[in-house]
């Protein structure tokens, strides 16, 4: 049994050592912001922080995080950088169905920590293993250097 | 001649069946549109009464189905749409207040379960398709608000003892003449028992105040901040998870199956066989959650009978392109005498491939009975665009009456035409499922979850497709004769749409785009309509994906033979249409082609394209890198007349720009090889990601017309524009998607 902080908060899974972060948090946790996409990791729907790294939850079997830190969507906007993505999301009307969006703004947090302005190809290294099918990867990109501007 | 599109024609068709009674009741057998009666549906309405049915009103023009006012003046708008994606939760939400003078702030909108007053007021069916919202809904929503308002207006004159004449309105205030004043929220109790006003009057477009100003999306935050609950995230109660085991086979069915492996897994209830859409059988695997369900599907032992017919992708597109040599049925007439005299012809062959929507958000829905005898009722909590139908299916299946099927709207992830199935198929699915688990014993609450590898397999794909054009020129350039061939398989035959859109056996669908083509032209269309057993749908912009390409790439290729330049020669053949000229016009300038000189490698690429009763234009800036194109910039422009909501049009825009992008990327397509498709995942089926997205401009052309369509007609122009670069640059015409150089 996996033992590991969820926003903060302790949690041991009693779950088969093989089940994915994803479905703990939606499952077990009703913590539903991080998405089911695809199940391995081709289109970022599930990414959560891990240590403050961005990981595709839906492969990350929980036997791999005892003692680990996780913060999911439902958390990020609690500090500086989460929250100033958030609002440039919102400022820039990035989202549209909104699915993949919960992951889109983790892996934007994730990037902005490690790289405060970042430029067009960061910007495309990033966010590539995120998928949107509605096409907002434009507005995700303005929102990203409003962010980074917001911060800065 | 430009005609309508699609979905445009299911509506005057639908109130022309109406007087041929057989017709109309067949379609009401299979759609559903039987009475039902709709009750407010926000609960703890405190000011909202039963809708009074005024005198001749239907009741989707009855405000208490749709407005709520809370006390403290909190407008809740019930939208008669899904929304996944593309903007009429906060379109409608915005043409209702703007009639009804509400403050902005204080308006929100619901997604409207299934129901009579939901229904779209055209087509007699709740539905989200054909890009018409908006368009269709937009006076439904402008009366709804006024009457909303009128209804204020006299509680208010009652209330002071005042005519009702001078009592005016603004954001949310009832002000008197002698300066009394209300919130809407104190008046709206005693308003909404008042009878119904009739008639209206509706503002001057130049009276609004929300229409035509861009305004961010009501969703924006909640969907930024994962708190927005798509259908995926619904649970219930004791809520079992499901996944199917489905056959390898379209058709196929389970010869017999060993569970034991499966049930020993730790959270798994039980495997049932069950029967499923299109006579498959699979086995159903119950779970307490994903992970167990997932696991348990995997150590199933299922022998399956293989169906008769294996369809292959090598041998259909054999069989395709023989039928292009043969004339099919006639789609449109057209004067080919010309093709003796030609002095130069042009001969050209296209293949489109299947496609899968794939929308983020797989397919599920949750599913409950309860209740006994008369009192029973099934529950139904999913994303769809098809409410009525699935309504009535469901109904079918587990032996109700439809209104004892209640569907809740959950907000989507997306869709793009999946969710629109004639056979309800993901939710006929699930009552399947309900009713096996019911007669082993249970009850408990199921959602239905499809993986990503049910969703890329599971069917329902765009049409492979193809066509042939043979094309004469005279001396002097002028297209002399068009022979045009399209074999695409039928969509509707053997839906309750083919009695509305196939007309003397051609399925309006495959070829609409080309046989309705706005340009000035002698051309001749057939269409043959060969049987695939593969299960076939719409897919955003439905047979636009396919004409559009084609018709496009052939102009410029016109234009190269006569020496013309490809925009001027659109706006000669389009001399009729001042829409198709007005979004022409505007991309062309704002792109700079014909003034600027772009850089070495660089190429122009133009297409312009009427669908859902919109004109996009798309000017593109492509090079060629790696042996795959580049796009640098795409300039679109669109003639929806009014738009709503300016931003929402620019993101559909764009959204369809990268989807269409995404049609033209190597490993965008569904094959079959022996009868089992070949892809599974993201990394055999493939999606554009961030690099591929080009900076987009949009451009609309400035109109106060009633709307048309927004979310499809942004998708057709793109791919073509950029093939029509790709051929400046290499001199080679591109004719197939995706785009392999």
């Amino acid at each position: 049994m996996a033992s590991f902080k969820v926003n903060g908060r302790s949690v041991t899974a009693d779950v088969d050592d093989t089940t994915p972060l994803l479905w703990v948090l939606r499952d077990s946790l009703n913590l539903t912001g991080a998405k089911f996409g695809c199940g391995v990791a081709l289109c970022g729907a599930c990414t959560v922080h891990l240590d403050g790294q961005p990981v595709r939850s839906c492969v990350t079997p929980v036997a791999d995080i005892d003692g680990a830190s996780v913060v999911t969507i439902e958390q990020v906007g609690g500090d500086r950088i989460g929250r100033a993505v958030q609002e440039a999301w919102v400022e820039k009307d990035v989202p549209q169905c909104g699915y993949c969006q919960s992951g889109q703004v983790m892996s934007a947090v994730a990037l902005l920590r490690d790289n405060a302005a970042p430029g067009d190809s960061d910007i495309d290294e990033a966010m590539e293993g995120n998928v949107c099918r509605c096409g907002t990867y434009g507005r995700i990109r303005a929102a990203i250097k409003a962010a980074a501007a917001s911060l800065s | 001649m430009t005609g309508p599109s699609l979905m445009d024609r299911i509506g005057p068709a639908w109130r022309a069946a109406a007087g041929t009674g057989m017709s109309r009741r067949r379609f009401i057998k299979l759609t559903g549109a039987s009475g039902l009666a709709v009750g407010l549906v926000s609960a703890g309405a405190a000011g909202a009464a039963t809708p009074k049915r005024a005198g001749k009103l239907k009741p989707g023009q009855q405000p208490g189905a749709f407005v709520h006012i809370d006390p403290k003046g909190v407008v809740t708008i019930q939208i008669n749409r899904l929304e996944f994606g593309q903007g009429s939760h906060t379109g409608l939400a915005r043409i209702l207040a703007d009639e009804l003078d509400a403050d902005w702030n204080d308006v929100r909108a619901e997604l409207a379960p299934a129901g009579e007053a939901y229904k779209d007021p055209a087509f007699g069916l709740q539905m989200t398709g054909g890009s018409n919202s908006i368009q269709n809904s937009f006076t439904q929503y402008r009366e709804l608000g006024a009457r909303t308002r009128a209804m204020l207006v006299e509680a208010a004159a009652r209330k002071w003892n005042v005519e009702a004449a001078t009592v005016r309105t603004r954001a949310g205030r009832l002000i008197a003449a002698d300066g009394r004043s209300a919130g809407y929220g104190e008046m709206s109790e005693a308003a909404m028992a008042l009878p119904v006003p009739a008639s209206v009057a509706l503002k001057q477009s130049s009276e609004f105040r929300l229409i035509g100003k861009p305004v961010n999306r009501l969703d924006s935050a909640d969907k930024s901040t994962g708190r927005q609950a798509f259908g995926m995230d619904m649970r219930r109660p004791g809520m079992k998870t499901v996944l199917i085991a489905r056959p390898p086979h379209f058709g196929g069915t389970v010869a017999g199956f060993d569970a034991a492996e499966a049930e020993a897994v730790k959270g798994v209830d039980r495997a049932i066989r069950v029967d499923l859409d299109r006579g498959a059988t699979g086995v159903a695997v119950v779970a307490d959650g994903f992970w167990p369900a997932s696991m348990g599907r995997e150590r199933l032992k299922i022998e399956w009978k293989v169906p008769a017919e294996l369809p292959d992708s090598r041998r259909l597109d054999a069989e395709f392109a023989a039928l292009l040599g043969r004339d099919g049925l006639p789609a449109r007439a057209g004067d080919l005498s010309g093709m003796a005299g030609a002095k130069k012809t042009i001969a050209a062959d296209f293949r489109f491939p299947f496609l899968a929507h794939a929308p983020m958000e797989p397919l599920n829905a949750v599913i409950e009975m309860s209740g006994t005898g008369d009192g029973r009722r099934c529950d139904i909590w999913t994303g769809t665009q098809f409410q009525t139908i699935d309504q009535a299916t469901v109904a079918q299946i587990l032996k109700l009456k439809p209104e004892q099927v209640n569907i809740h709207t959950m907000f989507a992830g997306g869709g793009f035409g999946r969710r629109a199935t004639p056979t309800a198929d993901y939710l006929a699915d699930a009552a399947r499922v309900l009713k096996a688990w019911l007669a082993a014993g249970r009850s408990e609450p199921l959602k239905l979850v499809w993986t990503r590898e049910d969703d890329i397999r599971g069917g329902y794909y765009r049409p492979l497709t193809m066509h042939r054009a043979e094309i004469g020129l005279g001396e002097d350039g002028r297209i002399a004769a068009w022979k045009h061939t399209i074999v695409s398989p039928s969509i509707l035959k053997g839906t309750a749409f083919e009695a509305f859109l196939v007309k003397d056996g051609v399925d309006a669908t495959a070829v609409e785009g080309v046989a309705d083509t706005a340009y000035d032209l002698p051309i001749a269309v057939s269409v043959h309509h060969p049987a695939v057993p593969v299960p076939m749908l719409w897919w955003r912009s439905v047979g636009h994906t396919h004409s559009a390409f084609v018709m496009e790439t052939l102009i410029d290729r016109i234009a190269r033979e006569a020496g013309r330049d490809p925009v001027a020669l659109r706006r000669d053949l389009l001399k009729k249409h001042p829409r198709h000229l007005a979004a022409l016009d505007l991309a062309v300038r704002k792109s700079g082609y014909g003034a600027k000189t772009l850089p070495a490698g660089r190429a122009w690429g133009v297409a312009v394209h009427e669908s859902f009763r919109s004109v996009v234009a798309h000017v593109v800036e492509l090079s060629i890198k790696d042996d795959a194109p580049k796009l640098h910039r795409v300039t679109g422009a669109i003639h929806c007349n009014l738009a709503v909501n300016p931003r929402s049009v620019e993101a559909q825009i764009e959204g369809a720009v990268l989807m269409a992008i995404g049609t033209t990327l190597d490993g965008a397509e569904i094959t079959l090889r022996d009868g089992a498709v070949e892809q599974g995942n993201f990394d055999s089926y493939v999606m554009p990601r961030m690099p591929d997205m080009p900076p987009v401009e949009v451009h609309i052309v400035p109109s106060d017309d009633p709307p048309t369509g927004v979310g499809e007609p942004g998708l057709p122009p793109l791919a073509p524009a950029m093939a029509n670069a790709i051929f400046a640059l290499t001199g080679k015409p591109v004719e197939s998607l995706p785009i392999r150089l």
